[in-house]
């Protein structure tokens, strides 16, 4: 079973692309999705608002699926959390 | 069918305030590329554009004047005196009356707008500026021109994202050829740098973080640019009989759509532009010995349109030299065609090819003679200048030495 975090993940590109949650998985490539660069650049918005993070253009450039936007996802969300414990009155920022 | 000579030409830009400033920069390959000062950049991505550095309509405009203009449409009034006073216009009361104006706009005055939203939406005023509107509306820069010289003719504007200008002169040129106008005053005019505009931009994710390299290996995206290049287009003889300096002649003009996707280039539609505009100048592909590239420097636009000209050009797309010169004036969405026209112009005029500037490494998707760094000495007699838009609409303009 996926974690909730991938859940989420799965859930934001299949309401971007306007396809059945069940046609995306932890193994599906972009290609197989028929995501494009600029359906790519919607879910990445999309994830922002949905994770509250900002994603970096270069954490991007080489993603081609859907496993390495959960790791990447998770990678981000991991600093957002531990910048927050350390300084909490930074998190607004990224608004 | 009437020849078209380009007799006038005017230019404000990353580059500076006159066409023999922006030539200059051109030859000497120097980039306009800075750090952005218009706008706080402390919430954005990315942080460099090509602006016209330390602008104030001071200069030029009276305040009371000023108000009634959004920073594009005084772009395009300053430029379209510069290019009136080079070509010696005589103005008469028949000229004034059927003189053409056809410019081209992708933003209009969205800054203007930007701001004024910001007033109901962020500070809860619950009213706006009442020349929002006229100061927003796209065909202001035309009507302002207008008013200038007192042009009583044929005038509007054409808005076609990155193609806007290209289409504009690409108009104005058959106005003149068929013998429907004896003046046109045609380019593009843009001034994108708001925040609102910026965000925008920042999240298609398709501008560098750092500078605009062209057709090069590590080419990260495009630079934002702004300004306005405006020329005046006469019938050749008509201007030769009067003694005019012609610039260049405009031979050819050619169109087309991708029919494809809303962002995403396509080879084909961009070398059936290229097509269209040899065919209109009655031109074969050997002929041409310079193109002034769209090359925005995003990843997909370089190959795509490396692409294209391999597919017209065939074997002489390796005897061919190729710049994109956004690598020093950036994007001027709306005002780019007019800037590289102007560039393509030089080129001719001046017999040096502008370089891509910020060049570093070759990529094997690009294998042209991209011209990288230095300016070129080379007599050429026909170059095209090519612009494609989002939204796959793409115009190419074909120019003779004259």
């Amino acid at each position: 079973m996926p974690d909730d975090m991938t859940e989420r993940v799965l859930k934001v590109i299949a309401t971007s692309k306007r396809i059945p949650l069940e046609q995306v998985t932890i193994d599906s490539e972009f290609l197989q999705l028929g995501i494009d660069s600029m359906d790519a650049v919607e879910i990445l918005f999309a994830l922002e608002n949905e994770f509250d993070i900002s994603i970096p253009d270069d954490e991007v450039r080489h993603v081609r699926n859907v496993r390495q936007m959960v790791e990447g996802v998770k990678k981000l969300v991991a600093a957002k959390s531990a910048g927050a414990a350390e300084a909490p009155a930074d998190t607004a920022a990224s608004q | 069918m009437r020849r078209v000579a380009i007799t006038g030409m005017g230019a404000i830009s990353a580059l500076g305030r006159s066409v023999p400033e922006f030539a200059a920069a051109l030859c000497q390959g120097r980039s306009g590329i800075g750090p952005i000062e218009s706008t706080d950049r402390s919430q954005l991505r990315f942080q460099n554009g090509a602006e016209v550095h330390g602008y104030s309509h001071r200069p030029y405009f009276e305040d009371r004047r000023a108000d009634f203009m959004d920073r594009f449409a005084q772009f395009a009034v300053i430029a379209a005196r510069e290019a009136v006073a080079g070509a010696g216009i005589e103005w008469t009361p028949e000229l004034r009356e059927t003189a053409a104006i056809i410019t081209g706009s992708c933003v209009g005055g969205q800054s203007t707008e930007d701001i004024g939203f910001q007033e109901v939406y962020k500070f809860s005023h619950n009213r706006v500026h009442p020349l929002t509107i006229p100061k927003t509306m796209a065909n202001a820069g035309a009507s302002h021109i207008s008013m200038e010289f007192g042009i009583t003719g044929p005038s509007f504007t054409i808005s076609t994202a990155c193609s806007s200008a290209a289409h504009a002169i690409g108009q104005a040129c058959w106005m003149i050829r068929s013998g429907f106008t004896d003046l046109a005053i045609t380019g593009g005019s843009e001034a994108p740098f708001s925040f609102g505009i910026l965000k925008a931009w920042e999240a298609m994710r398709v501008v560098s973080p750092d500078t605009c390299r062209p057709f090069s290996k590590d080419r990260r995206g495009m630079i934002l640019g702004e300004g306005a290049a405006i020329f005046v287009l006469e019938p050749l003889e008509k201007a030769q009989a009067r003694g005019a300096r012609i610039h260049a002649e405009l031979v050819g003009f050619g169109m087309s759509a991708d029919a494809c996707h809303i962002t995403q280039p396509s080879a084909e539609g961009a070398a059936r532009a290229m097509r269209a505009a040899l065919r209109d100048a009655q031109l074969a592909p050997e002929q041409i010995g310079y193109i002034n590239a769209h090359g925005t420097a995003t990843p997909a636009n370089d190959a795509t349109e490396s692409a294209a000209i391999r597919a017209v050009f065939g074997a002489h797309a390796d005897r061919l030299a190729v710049s994109s010169t956004k690598s020093m004036h950036g994007h001027g969405l709306g005002a780019a065609a007019a800037f590289e026209c102007l560039a393509a112009t030089l080129a001719l005029r001046e017999g040096v090819l502008p370089p891509t500037a910020n060049f570093t490494e070759p990529d094997p998707d690009c294998d042209l003679d991209v011209i990288p760094n230095q300016a070129r000495r080379a007599e050429v007699e026909y170059a095209l200048s090519n612009s494609f838009a989002f939204g796959g609409l793409n115009a190419v303009l074909a120019l003779r030495k004259a």
